[in-house]
């Protein structure tokens, strides 16, 4: 009843009212412009301060090193930035690759067959994934961050009880080796990889109709419903594309060592949340793009890169990396305060 | 207005109960809806209209009581199947994804894709004709938008609320049930639906709008209808004089 109107009764707002208000909308629009960019802001700052810090830091090899070291989380954070983006987690990912390394190594005593060893990963990775998705909407929890932590400490605990003994199990077939840490024209393999990944869940999420799905579900899960959304489909496919990207992790990881082990990945799962968070997607679910995974992640890699080369030590890592993920999140809750002052100048103002 | 001489009504509910428990939210309610026009459905809180709405709408399944759209039954079991069936419903809450764009709320569970031969989630949006017939309805229906790329979540309760409606317009072939759709909305923006409500009419739908505002009853109503404790007590044409009548049959006192 808040709005019944007198019949006639002038709806015209005055003009001079309507004009302040531009100019506040505008200043709204710049800043919200501004936090969009901001990930990427800091990062070519960080990529600035450290090469000012050190000269090492912009050395060829250096950069590929950078590239080596951020490729697993980058390759996992994109799985991650998908279930984030349907308001989901998925805290398994680094329990989930080291099984999947175990698996592998097992898989490699049997046979020296790449294909086999790297079909056993990436199988690995996507069951579990797999049980997430169906755990967590057929089993009608309140949140995935139950089912996911249930596999985290399955995943580990298999992995530990399925390389008996071993800390490390040795040998990866060469072609495995080759992806993780060969080169060509002087770029490191998993740099193809992580390039590989990205361009499909680019393709997957802003040019097919599952995708659209996807941001629709974290966008508003009722009305996704009500438009006819198959929405327990999609949720469960995020989790199964994480687990995947979960073994492609593992491929790359034990490419790169040319091993396996159960102690793979720890934290892994605290990385890649930090950052798609990092990068500037939206945890409460909606908004985000691959790219907001991929600028995280070099994030996370170019702190610990040169704080590495600056000699400070690894705990003054962790500590930075926590200010940055309370930074994102406030920017976060700052663009949706934003949003909304730009939505009531809309309504009492501007143009209409 | 597209409406014949012999006019054969687009909506007709026979008979309809639904019951919830021991509460008879619906009990044999009639109704009759025609191209054209606008037919307001009233009543005080808990009357029935909801649920109503939710049954033609396909949110719940009637006990007993027949739709028919167009003379023929409906099978209204699901809100896809009444979509399916011509019935396009402005929910309350507008069921707008924030982070969408219009064009892209427009057609979101109905993408425009391809090729067709490749199951429903594995097609290529194209989203170029997508933009290109949302951006046609936005000026169709003359809505004005401060920026048409950008997500819902930037634009105010009424360009939301016009989003929806025209949404609905982009589908709507029948029938259009709009719930409350003023209901959130200062004086401006309400002005601004309810000429797109008499717009929806005159493109030659059968416009069902459930509203508490008498003023917007006798500006666009051709009839009302109003529902008390689940029973049709009056239907008549909405008039300026006979608006204390009305609210007299909506709260049931004598007058």
């Amino acid at each position: 009843m808040s709005d019944s109107v007198e019949p006639g009764s002038s709806v015209a707002a005055p003009k001079d009212a309507a004009r302040s208000n531009d100019a506040g909308g505008r200043s709204v629009s710049v800043v919200l412009r501004l936090l969009s960019f901001g990930p990427l802001l800091i990062l070519i700052t960080l990529v600035i301060g450290a090469s000012l810090a050190t000269p090492y830091f912009l050395k060829p090899g250096n950069i590929s090193n950078i590239v080596t070291q951020t490729a697993v989380i980058a390759i996992v954070a994109i799985g991650q930035h998908l279930v984030i983006l349907t308001r989901g987690i998925d805290l398994s990912v680094g329990a989930n690759l080291a099984l999947s390394t175990v698996i592998g190594g097992l898989v490699y005593k049997l046979t020296p067959d790449p294909a086999a060893v790297m079909a056993a990963m990436l199988l690995t990775g996507l069951l579990v994934g797999a049980v997430n998705g169906a755990g967590y909407v057929y089993g009608r929890l309140p949140h995935a961050f139950i089912i996911t932590l249930a596999m985290l400490s399955i995943c580990r605990g298999l992995a530990l009880e399925l390389s008996i003994n071993h800390t490390t199990m040795r040998g990866m077939p060469d072609a495995i080796t080759a992806l993780g840490s060969g080169i060509t024209l002087g770029v490191p393999n998993s740099f193809f990889v992580v390039a590989a990944v990205s361009i499909a869940a680019l393709t997957m999420a802003k040019r097919m109709v599952w995708g659209r799905w996807i941001y629709a579900v974290g966008g508003k899960p009722d009305a996704a419903v009500q438009m006819g959304i198959p929405v327990k489909s999609v949720l469960v496919s995020t989790y199964v594309i994480s687990g995947l990207c979960a073994g492609i992790g593992a491929v790359v990881l034990s490419g790169r060592t040319g091993a396996s082990s159960p102690l793979y990945g720890n934290l892994l799962e605290l990385d890649t949340i930090a950052a798609v968070i990092i990068g500037g997607a939206s945890f409460l679910g909606g908004r985000g793009h691959i790219g907001h995974a991929l600028i995280g992640a070099v994030m996370i890699g170019v702190i610990r890169n040169a704080l590495n080369l600056l000699n400070v030590d690894v705990f003054f890592q962790m500590i930075a990396i926590g200010a940055i993920i309370v930074l994102a999140v406030e920017a976060d809750v700052l663009r949706s305060h934003l949003e909304a002052r730009a939505r009531s100048l809309q309504a009492t103002g501007g143009k209409q | 207005m597209t409406s014949g001489t012999a006019r054969q009504p687009v909506l007709v509910v026979n008979n309809a109960v639904k019951r919830f428990g021991a509460v008879h939210a619906l009990d044999g309610v009639d109704l009759e809806a025609y191209s054209g026009e606008v037919l307001a459905l009233l009543g005080d809180n808990g009357a029935g209209k909801s649920t109503l709405i939710k049954c033609i709408s396909g949110v719940h399944a009637l006990d007993r009581g027949e739709i028919f759209v167009e003379g023929k039954p409906a099978m209204v079991h699901s809100p896809a199947s009444a979509r399916s069936a011509g019935i396009e419903t402005v929910y309350q809450d507008l069921a707008l994804f924030d982070n969408l764009t219009p064009a892209e709320n427009f057609y979101c569970g109905r993408e425009i894709a391809f090729p067709g031969w490749l199951p429903r989630g594995l097609r290529f949006l194209d989203n170029r004709a997508m933009e290109r017939e949302a951006a046609s309805v936005i000026d169709r229906l003359k809505v004005r938008l401060p920026r048409r790329d950008a997500p819902v979540a930037l634009m105010s309760g009424g360009q939301r609320q016009a989003i929806a409606v025209a949404r609905a317009t982009v589908f709507a072939r029948k029938i259009v049930i709009l719930d409350e759709p003023t209901a959130a909305l200062g004086l401006r923006e309400s002005r601004k639906v309810l000429d797109l409500i008499g717009q929806l009419r005159d493109e030659g739908n059968a416009v069902i709008l459930v509203t508490h505002n008498m003023e917007h009853v006798v500006e666009l109503a051709t009839r009302a209808v109003v529902l008390r404790q689940g029973i049709k007590v009056g239907e008549l044409r909405p008039t300026r004089e006979n608006q204390q009548e009305l609210v007299s049959l909506i709260v049931g006192a004598d007058r």
